[in-house]
């Protein structure tokens, strides 16, 4: 095992799930409970120094119990390693803790994460929608049971000149 | 809060009340002010909400999303060929760089290799992209804070470059050149002639940009001091490219995870000091004079023949006059267009130094010819986040300074 999954692994015990190495990635799935623990960590050893944020994402399974999965990725611009963390939460509960006092830069990735797939982040300073609009009522688009086309909103828009020419 | 309000109550015209009963002077209320969503700074259609102390800005909430074109849901829907031109709509001035960033990410998911001459088509037209980029951004950022003579120079020169990516591909900004394994054709002669006379021709004018800027004291006025972040900062931000740079991380892709044909080239990193909009500025000027010493590389050692795709028949695309000719490689072209090729289960991200910062794409694929997920990693779409930190306590007009200095083009930033 890589030797940054193998030290998640000693100091999390309870909270490493699995750790995947695939064309060079590493990512490392640990529970949602552990995943401020494991994130403080990641930011704060010397030996881990993750201090650069890359991004955040999720992956939407609708066939697994824990449906959603959301992404970390880091890297440390010092000891030029990369990490992919993840952790997955049900439907019925999503909700993870937010990473944006770690660092800053989540606050907004966060807030997309929340507009496309509706996993709300807790203690987030200002989780709203980002993309679509303030007053999109239909749902979250990137969610695998959304359909392409949209649910019909867009055909609510008033149009100029309808039926005039 | 109402302009209007506000001015009845400082010119205190109310004759009707008796004197005794004096109004203040000035009121000391927060004003907002909506900036955008149609404003010639903003760089597409951005609004950003101020609150104003004064004309100092103690918040701002940028609102974004006017450009969501649900860039990351089409690509679920279609094959991996067909995301290509996608691509190009994403930071539609720089088409290019988000074609090679697309096409790096699945290539390292289907594990092929490039060939050499492909690698060193790819890494001039990335460079002569990154000038472009370049060039865009300085004349549209002197534009925004008034100097307006750069952006007639900058713009000219452009027009040169674009002419040569439409000789090169057919089409000046939405280029779709790079493929998966390769790139679509290769250069002719008059593309290495005229590219080669466009390099001597370009290295003295960059001389000629700077002096319409740095002998401008307002536009040094504008730009000294302002938009500052701190390395610490920017770092937890998860800014990048010059953004970055200007704060004095020397975080660039092309020497941290070498690619394509970087790590046969010298060059050099330029990394600011202050973190202000102006080492932001210096770092693009000097990128520009790197990226001509790139090309100027890469022309000179770049191998006379060789295939500009790799072979990879289940995943590459044949050659073009090849379809036309020969039954198997239509079928095969057919097939790769209308299926796509089967993709091994498994997730990856790669990241490109585009011009504006490390542009990513995480794909997440589940076998068949279609990604799972795809999601865009897009610098512009970050840098905004740290708008607000770093637009508090200045002037409303440093807002411009501020858009300007991130190099955002919405089409990226709202995907």
């Amino acid at each position: 095992m890589h030797a940054i999954a193998e030290r998640i692994q000693r100091e999390f015990s309870e909270g490493f799930v699995k750790a995947v190495e695939w064309r060079g990635d590493l990512a490392v799935t640990v529970t949602c409970k552990a995943l401020r623990d494991v994130a403080r960590f990641l930011h704060d050893d010397p030996g881990m120094d993750f201090d650069y944020i890359v991004h955040v994402s999720s992956v939407d399974w609708p066939d697994d119990e824990e449906r959603f999965e959301v992404v970390w990725e880091f890297y440390s611009i010092r000891k030029r390693h990369r990490i992919r963390l993840k952790t997955r939460v049900p439907e019925a509960d999503c909700i993870v803790d937010s990473l944006t006092d770690i660092w800053k830069g989540a606050d907004f990735m966060e807030r997309e994460v929340y507009d496309m797939m509706g996993i709300r982040f807790r203690n987030h300073p200002d989780l709203r929608r980002i993309l679509m609009p303030d007053e999109y009522t239909e749902g979250y688009p990137l969610r695998k049971d959304f359909p392409l086309q949209g649910k019909g909103w867009r055909d609510t828009f008033e149009f100029l000149n309808e039926g005039q020419g | 809060m109402q302009l209007d309000d506000q001015r009845t109550t400082i010119y205190k015209v109310d004759p009707g009340r008796p004197e005794t009963e004096s109004l203040p002077l000035v009121r000391t209320e927060e004003l907002l002010l909506n900036m955008g969503p149609q404003h010639p700074s903003t760089h597409g259609v951005l609004k950003v909400i101020l609150e104003l102390e004064g004309e100092r800005i103690t918040k701002s909430t940028p609102v974004m999303g006017f450009l969501h074109r649900g860039v990351e849901k089409l690509a679920e829907e279609g094959t991996y060929h067909q995301f290509i031109p996608h691509t190009d709509r994403l930071d539609y001035v720089c088409a290019m760089y988000n074609n090679f960033a697309y096409c790096r990410a699945v290539e390292k998911l289907m594990n092929i290799t490039v060939p050499e001459r492909a690698e060193y088509l790819r890494t001039i037209v990335a460079e002569v992209q990154r000038i472009i980029g370049h060039q865009f951004w300085l004349g549209t950022q002197a534009l925004d804070i008034g100097a307006m003579t750069v952006f007639f120079y900058t713009f000219r020169d452009r027009e040169i470059l674009l002419d040569w990516f439409d000789e090169l591909c057919g089409a000046r900004l939405t280029t779709s050149w790079y493929r998966i394994g390769g790139v679509e054709r290769d250069f002719t002669p008059s593309l290495l002639d005229k590219l080669r006379r466009f390099l001597d021709y370009f290295l003295p004018l960059i001389d000629e940009y700077v002096v319409f800027l740095e002998k401008n004291r307002i536009w040094v006025a504008r730009t000294k001091g302002v938009a500052v972040i701190s390395a610490e900062d920017a770092v937890n931000f998860g800014l990048s490219g010059p953004t970055l740079r200007g704060s004095g991380v020397d975080y660039d892709l092309r020497k941290y995870e070498p690619y394509a044909a970087y790590p046969r080239c010298e060059f050099s990193v330029p990394v600011g000091k202050n973190g202000d909009t102006y080492d932001r500025y210096w770092i693009r000027v000097e990128e520009m004079r790197e990226s001509v010493k790139i090309i100027k590389q890469c022309l000179d050692q770049m191998p006379a023949e060789g295939p500009v795709m790799a072979e990879v028949p289940s995943v590459t695309l044949p050659p073009k006059d090849r379809v036309f000719t020969n039954l198997e490689s239509m079928i095969q072209q057919f097939k790769l267009f209308s299926q796509g090729f089967d993709a091994p289960k498994g997730e990856i991200y790669c990241g490109t130094e585009a011009h504006k910062g490390e542009l990513g794409f995480y794909i997440v694929s589940q076998g068949g010819g279609k990604p799972y997920r795809l999601k865009i990693r897009a610098p512009s779409f970050i840098h905004m986040g740290a708008f607000d930190f770093m637009s508090r306590g200045y002037m409303i007009a440093d807002a411009v300074t501020i858009f300007g200095t991130y190099d955002i083009v919405m089409g990226e930033c709202d995907r």
